[in-house]
């Protein structure tokens, strides 16, 4: 092979552990990388991107196994190589950068002495000495104070800088290849756009081969030379990122690349004389001593979206859980069609209950994994309408009709036998069940692939359209609100700090904050990130978070 | 469930198996006995073999018999104070978990006294208070025991509520009791189940000691750890009968754990 090439794997073939037998998960994967090149490869969850990234580094799950083709690293064969090479490559010429920075570190130990561990291993390089070079990269990370910051504990700093620390750790030993394993996905907009432009000068300056694994596609076209997609295991199709960007080939691409047309049409606000369905009136509420909201008012008609967009910490939960009583504000009241609903949720009557019900973003801890579909969307059929038996299983039948499940499939599944999207959506109709008037959705597409996700949000607004429904729709991600929203409030800090119609909101001026979150939304095109970067003062990247 | 059965591994199958025993030869004791439990058939001490297959003891009943009849009194208390100890602990526990609040922290301090006397001990002492009868024994070995269960329910319990799903129940207006059975009981049944298992050996153990000591099962009635007493002496002779009922014990608990192994082993999740 050319002196070139990094990285060749041909023919990759990875099999997974299903009960007793071997399933085959990666099927025949082949991918080159030259050296200093930045590979992208996304697609949807379980097509097999971190397997395939972690093989990279020879290395396989627990409870899968490399079964076929040949993994090639600079001359080295990882498939054949002892358990010793394989250590040794690993850290000190291949790193790997995790999506979770803070399960990636060691808690009870500080940053520093986690990243001088890897020179002390692999080179020999005695603590001290690779201090001066950890606070160097600290530096162009654009990390505050790095002469301090690694000398602090990992809960000490925040999510960002974690995960700009755990790449100047991936950097320590001046590895060959870094694989990036969705390192942005859990942070705001605003903290993501710090840690892609970091990591890419870094990448870029150091001239280390990358392979950088996301789902998301905006983020790839900033951060790849290529783009690899793939499909359940298979490889659909492979080209340079403004190609790929520009006309992609495969069907299944192209559908990627439209997920993000969906949008509902504009309604004007003709509510001035009606009662707003659920108005939250002056509201400040904390915990404790810590107050999280501050003087908070919206208002939510009848069959209309209204968005909650805000970074974490910017009080938009605390937000859903004043409305549903599960926490009593300090001052101020919600009404519920004019009239006051009881601070604590164990002082309201049932029958409001039922009317106010909420959908979670983690469908996993949402549903009752002990019990089947039937109960779980039986139960406030038998509670707040009193259907027991027959009538109940009809009405059952019906809902998961109505959000698109046969019935006669998934009636009595446990939660544990369906998939991300079918499980939010039978916690879709579980809320439903109550016949409500008015559904708070908490992140509800968050945690879902993009196709995924937007069946999901067409079936919301099939739902408002049939039952006139008002949703507050509390998300951090910006193209969900542009697609459903009617109503826009933006939070910071416990605080509205803007609150108008979509169009009014996207369309400017904005309010500076407003402004920075729009425009720390990654787009498809590739020069965008540069562009950003040069508009906003160069200073305040990394400054800030 | 067969399946699930057929599955375990080899030792827990052993286990299971020497359980099944115990517990049939625990209710056929009448049949499968050659003589009466507190019947005096011969002289004391008459050695192995002939009429009496193991011997008899010091007051000459038949050794055999009384082995046979102790499984029943002993698998039969240990059984009824560990049901008792999990009805107690279990339900305030769980209680403790779902209210929380001042609740919590009235029943977690009372454990906590409870739990810092000596178990061994503070049977002893209850029981010479009052009285060492079948009743206060069980409930005082159920009151002792059930301050551990409340400790393990409490703290697996905590670990569902904080799950969106019984915030979900508990804003659609669902009662504490629909809560407490529906949404969190079916959750953590395996490590319930397992601490059943271990929580019946020291209960069983418990017993044998507290019997041992001359304040459990009352003579004349048979009793694993009363016989080991009653026939001590005898090793000094060179004659290994009373290391039976000690191994009756040890056998036991022994395959219980084996089973509660594996037992926890699934519920962990950890299928291979």
């Amino acid at each position: 092979m050319s002196s070139d090439t990094l990285l060749r794997i041909r023919d990759l073939r990875i099999e997974a552990h299903v009960g007793d037998d071997w399933t085959e998960i990666v099927h025949g994967v082949d991918l080159d990388l030259r050296r200093s090149e930045v590979l992208g490869l996304i697609g949807e969850s379980g097509a097999g991107k971190s397997t395939i990234g972690l093989a990279a580094m020879g290395y396989s799950r627990d409870g899968c196994r490399i079964s076929g083709g040949s993994i090639d690293f600079d001359g080295i064969d990882l498939r054949a190589a002892s358990e010793r090479q394989l250590r040794h490559l690993k850290g000190s010429r291949i790193a790997y950068v995790a999506q979770s920075a803070a399960a990636s570190f060691n808690p009870a130990h500080r940053l520093m002495w986690q990243h001088t561990e890897g020179p002390l291993i692999h080179k020999g390089i005695a603590r001290h000495e690779s201090e001066a070079e950890a606070i160097d990269l600290y530096r162009r990370l654009r990390l505050p104070n790095p002469e301090e910051i690694g000398f602090r504990y990992p809960h000490q700093v925040s999510g960002g800088q974690l995960q700009r620390a755990m790449t100047a750790m991936a950097m320590s030993c001046k590895p060959d290849l870094i694989i990036f394993d969705e390192p942005t996905t859990a942070l705001d907009v605003t903290t993501q756009i710090e840690v892609l432009a970091a990591i890419r000068n870094v990448v870029r300056e150091f001239g280390t081969a990358a392979i950088y694994i996301t789902h998301d596609l905006a983020v790839v076209a900033q951060m790849a030379d290529r783009i690899k997609v793939l499909l359940r295991g298979d490889d659909v199709e492979e080209a340079e990122t403004a190609k790929m960007l520009a006309a992609p080939q495969e069907e299944y691409t192209k559908s990627l690349w439209a997920v993000r047309s969906f949008q509902t049409e504009a309604r004007p606000a003709d509510t001035a004389g009606d009662t707003p369905v659920v108005r939250v009136r002056n509201v400040t509420a904390g915990y404790g001593a810590v107050t999280v909201l501050k003087d908070i008012n919206i208002d939510i008609h009848r069959g209309r979206t209204v968005a909650v967009v805000g970074e974490s910490g910017s009080g938009k939960s605390t937000v859903a859980r004043v409305i549903t009583g599960l926490l009593a504000p300090s001052v101020g009241t919600v009404q519920f069609d004019g009239t006051d609903l009881a601070p604590s949720y164990k002082a309201r009557p049932l029958e409001q209950l039922g009317r106010i019900q909420i959908i979670y973003q983690s469908a996993d801890t949402a549903l009752n994994a002990a019990q089947r579909v039937r109960e779980i969307v039986g139960r406030p059929l038998e509670l707040h309408q009193g259907l027991k038996g027959r009538a109940q299983e009809d009405r059952v039948r019906e809902l998961l009709a109505e959000i698109d499940l046969d019935p006669d499939t998934y009636i009595d599944r446990y939660p544990g036998e369906l998939s991300g999207g079918q499980k939010q959506r039978i916690g879709i109709a579980r809320a439903l069940a109550a016949d409500p008037d008015f559904i708070i959705c908490d992140e509800v597409t968050s945690a879902l692939d993009q196709l995924v996700a937007e069946g999901i949000l067409r079936l919301l607004k099939r739902l408002q359209e049939t039952r006139n429904i008002a949703y507050l729709f509390i998300t951090h991600d910006l193209a969900t609100v542009r697609a459903i929203a009617d109503d826009v409030v933006v939070m910071q800090s416990g605080e509205v700090v803007e609150s108008a119609p979509r169009e009014v909101m996207f369309t400017p001026p904005h309010h500076p904050y407003t402004e920075l979150l729009l425009s720390s939304v990654p787009e498809m095109n590739a020069g965008w990130l540069d562009s950003v970067l040069k508009e906003r003062d160069p200073e305040s990247i990394g400054g800030g978070s | 469930m067969l399946r699930t059965l057929r599955k375990a591994p080899l030792s827990a199958k052993i286990g299971m198996i020497v359980i099944a025993c115990y517990v049939l030869i625990a209710v056929f004791a009448g049949v499968i006995a050659p003589f009466g439990e507190t019947e005096v058939v011969a002289y004391e001490f008459e050695p192995w073999g002939g009429d009496y297959l193991l011997g008899t003891d010091n007051l000459g009943r038949d050794t055999f018999s009384r082995l046979i009849y102790a499984a029943r009194n002993t698998l039969g208390i240990a059984a009824l104070a560990t049901l008792l100890a999990f009805c107690v602990g279990g339900t305030l526990g769980l209680i403790a978990a779902t209210i929380g609040g001042w609740t919590d922290q009235l029943l977690s301090r009372l454990v906590d006294v409870l739990m810092a006397i000596p178990a061994l001990i503070f049977a002893l002492l209850l029981l010479t208070i009052l009285g060492p009868n079948l009743v206060n024994m069980i409930i005082v070995i159920a009151l002792i025991d059930s301050t551990r269960v409340f400790r393990l329910t409490r703290a697996v319990a905590m670990n569902v509520v904080v799950m969106d799903f019984v915030e979900a129940a508990q804003v659609r207006g669902e009662g504490l009791g629909w809560i407490i059975r529906r949404e969190i009981l079916p959750n953590i049944t395996a490590p319930l189940v397992a601490e059943l298992g271990l929580r019946f050996c020291f209960v069983f153990l418990t017993i044998s000691a507290l019997s041992f000591l001359g304040l459990g099962i009352q003579p004349p009635a048979a009793d694993w750890g009363s016989m080991v007493r009653e026939s001590a002496s005898l090793i000094t002779f060179g004659d290994i009968t009373p290391l039976l009922p000690a191994a009756a014990i040890g056998i036991l608990t022994v395959s219980i754990n084996m089973v509660v192994d594996w037992m926890l082993h699934m519920s962990s999740g950890l299928q291979d």
